[in-house]
């Protein structure tokens, strides 16, 4: 299954964001969406979710148009996993992961025992589920991005798209999202992420787009995209390449 | 889930329970639990009730009709109260946020104004509750903001205010032998005046209100999130926020119609009931109404004995809520749990 973007200009109804853009995201590939902040990323984001209407263009979901789907219909497919937040009211960590049952259920269901039982699977596959029970307003910042990662695989979709997933995390816990990325897709999802660091790219994914100014720079395996002279022009800084001499990896720093 | 919904659910019912009893045996004229259970039991096994008449016309037609509107009223603000913190995301939120009461005070104070029948005046106020929040709605969606939920909230503070001067003006112009007592009386809200042929305009919005906001009661936590995260969760979100408002709305013009202005009740028995069961919507939502019936039940009981002459609910209820909201404030202040 393919999630794509066809010639799309993104944008809100006072101001067009991005033109000219394609891209497409296959079930079982990671994409990292690159670049400076403001560039668009975000606009994006939201337009292949369904969740801002493209300008011009059109995102397809399979074989139909992204419009073409019900809200219902598309959360089944599509899982969106916001920036890590803070929730005005205390539910429990369950309840949290338990909404991403929404729409398998109808619009008056209350939470089945199959959609608990999804909700403990996910909890457990992402190690938080000691915190079930505790209030989402009482965690860290990590063990909430990890709910909502846990929230997203209750969808059970084809498709899970983070927004900047390791911005307000620690070191640690950057780590161990990238990681749980990429089991995602060894599990034969199509994860979609922002990121505005080159190295989170490089760690986790397949493939890279980079993007400035509403428009698309490069895109490619993230190997051959990512070099020190497109970092240092997409981001107006010098960069420098350190290699690690035991396993060969890479790894940018700015400045 | 970590709280278990059985110990809180029951708390809230033996609160409405104690109300019922209380409000059903006090008061001027000493008819009391006996007198109610021997005129049940008679009616029951067919037999004639060894009641005075006068006991069982207080029962059934003075306290009882008085004491119905009580809870209803209660239950209905509770749960509009409930649903609008929910929808809006904020917990200090009460259910006359986008003008269903600054809109039903302007119909009641024009009824009066124009010196119209008890009915008519309650039609007013229904109606104006209706139409304010109608407009604020549609003014707020066709500014087409980014966020629709901010734009909304500050639309209904406007027209609020704007209502809130023509209430102003009826009230300087009214006459003030006739005209201003009775409005300020119903400004400061009351059930004095309940008797058995208000219950139906009652009873007939607050059910369906409440029915349509239990049986969406699940979908409630979604909406508590943010607008995208809950279009992204399957909903749409758009056509069930005017269903929450829609309905929200009905119940509380009808609550102010008939009881008047009673502020307080919807912003604070919502909190209580979240420390009883939680934020789940699915069993906050008729852990409140239970809650709602038995805390106004309980302030009406009080408005109609504590003095010789009736002291107005708004009054009370303020009196009672401004310290419990403080008292909350300074317990809660980690988390609106």
């Amino acid at each position: 299954m393919q999630l794509s973007g066809h010639d799309l200009t993104i944008g809100y109804p006072d101001r067009v964001v991005g033109r000219g853009l394609d891209m497409a995201l296959s079930t079982g590939e990671v994409l990292a969406l690159l670049g400076p902040n403001g560039g668009g990323k975000t606009t994006l984001l939201k337009t292949l979710l369904g969740l801002l209407a493209p300008r011009a263009g059109e995102v397809r979901l399979g074989d139909r148009p992204l419009s073409s789907y019900s809200p219902r219909e598309r959360a089944r497919l599509l899982a969106y996993v916001p920036q890590s937040h803070f929730s005005t009211f205390a539910f429990t960590v369950e309840a949290m992961v338990v909404m991403g049952r929404t729409a398998h259920g109808n619009l008056f269901s209350r939470p089945s025992a199959a959609d608990r039982a999804v909700a403990a699977r996910a909890l457990e596959r992402f190690g938080i589920a000691h915190l079930s029970e505790r209030p989402y307003t009482m965690i860290s910042g990590g063990e909430r991005q990890l709910a909502l990662l846990a929230r997203a695989l209750a969808q059970e979709p084809q498709f899970i798209v983070l927004d900047e997933p390791t911005a307000s995390l620690d070191f640690g816990n950057q780590g161990r999202v990238l990681r749980e990325i990429q089991t995602l897709r060894a599990a034969g999802h199509g994860v979609l992420f922002t990121t505005h660091d080159p190295n989170h790219a490089m760690r986790a994914a397949d493939r890279v787009y980079l993007m400035r100014d509403g428009k698309r720079i490069a895109e490619g395996a993230t190997a051959a995209i990512l070099g020190r002279g497109e970092l240092e022009a997409i981001y107006d800084a010098a960069v420098d390449l350190v290699t690690d001499r035991d396993n060969g990896r890479t790894a940018f720093l700015p400045g | 889930m970590a709280r278990s919904s059985a110990p809180g659910l029951l708390i809230a019912l033996a609160v409405l329970f104690a109300a019922l009893l209380l409000a059903l045996t006090v008061g001027r004229y000493p008819a009391g639990l006996g007198d109610l259970f021997s005129y049940i039991a008679a009616k029951l096994t067919g037999g004639t009730a060894q009641v005075p008449a006068a006991a069982v016309d207080v029962l059934m037609h003075i306290r009882g009709p008085r004491v119905l509107a009580a809870v209803l009223v209660g239950a209905a603000l509770a749960v509009a109260g409930t649903a609008f913190q929910g929808l809006f995301r904020n917990p200090l939120v009460s259910p006359d946020l986008l003008g269903a009461s600054s809109g039903a005070a302007l119909g009641a104070v024009l009824g009066i104004y124009f010196s119209l029948g008890v009915l008519a005046i309650e039609a007013c106020a229904f109606a104006g509750g209706l139409v304010a929040v109608g407009a604020v709605y549609l003014i707020g969606s066709a500014m087409r903001a980014r966020d629709p939920i901010l734009v909304l909230v500050l639309t209904g503070i406007v027209i609020g205010a704007l209502l809130g001067s023509g209430v102003g003006l009826l009230k300087y112009i009214a006459d003030p032998y006739n005209q201003l007592p009775a409005m300020t009386f119903w400004l400061l809200g009351s059930l004095a005046a309940t008797t058995d042929s208000d219950l139906l305009p009652l009873f007939g919005p607050v059910a369906l209100g409440i029915l349509i906001l239990a049986a969406l009661r699940w979908r409630m936590n979604v909406m508590s999130l943010p607008d995208e995260e809950a279009r992204a969760l399957g909903l749409a979100t758009g056509p069930l926020r005017i269903a929450i408002i829609a309905a929200a709305t009905l119940i509380t013009s009808a609550s102010v119609a008939a009881a008047g202005i009673i502020g307080w009740v919807g912003l604070v028995v919502p909190h209580i009931a979240r420390t009883l069961v939680g934020p789940d919507f699915g069993r906050l939502l008729p852990t409140a109404a239970l809650l709602g019936g038995g805390f106004l039940l309980a302030i009406d009981t009080l408005a109609r004995t504590a003095t010789a002459t009736e002291i107005p609910l708004g009054i009370l209820t303020s009196v009672v809520g401004t310290p419990f909201f403080i008292w909350l404030l300074a317990g809660m202040s980690r988390t609106w749990s």
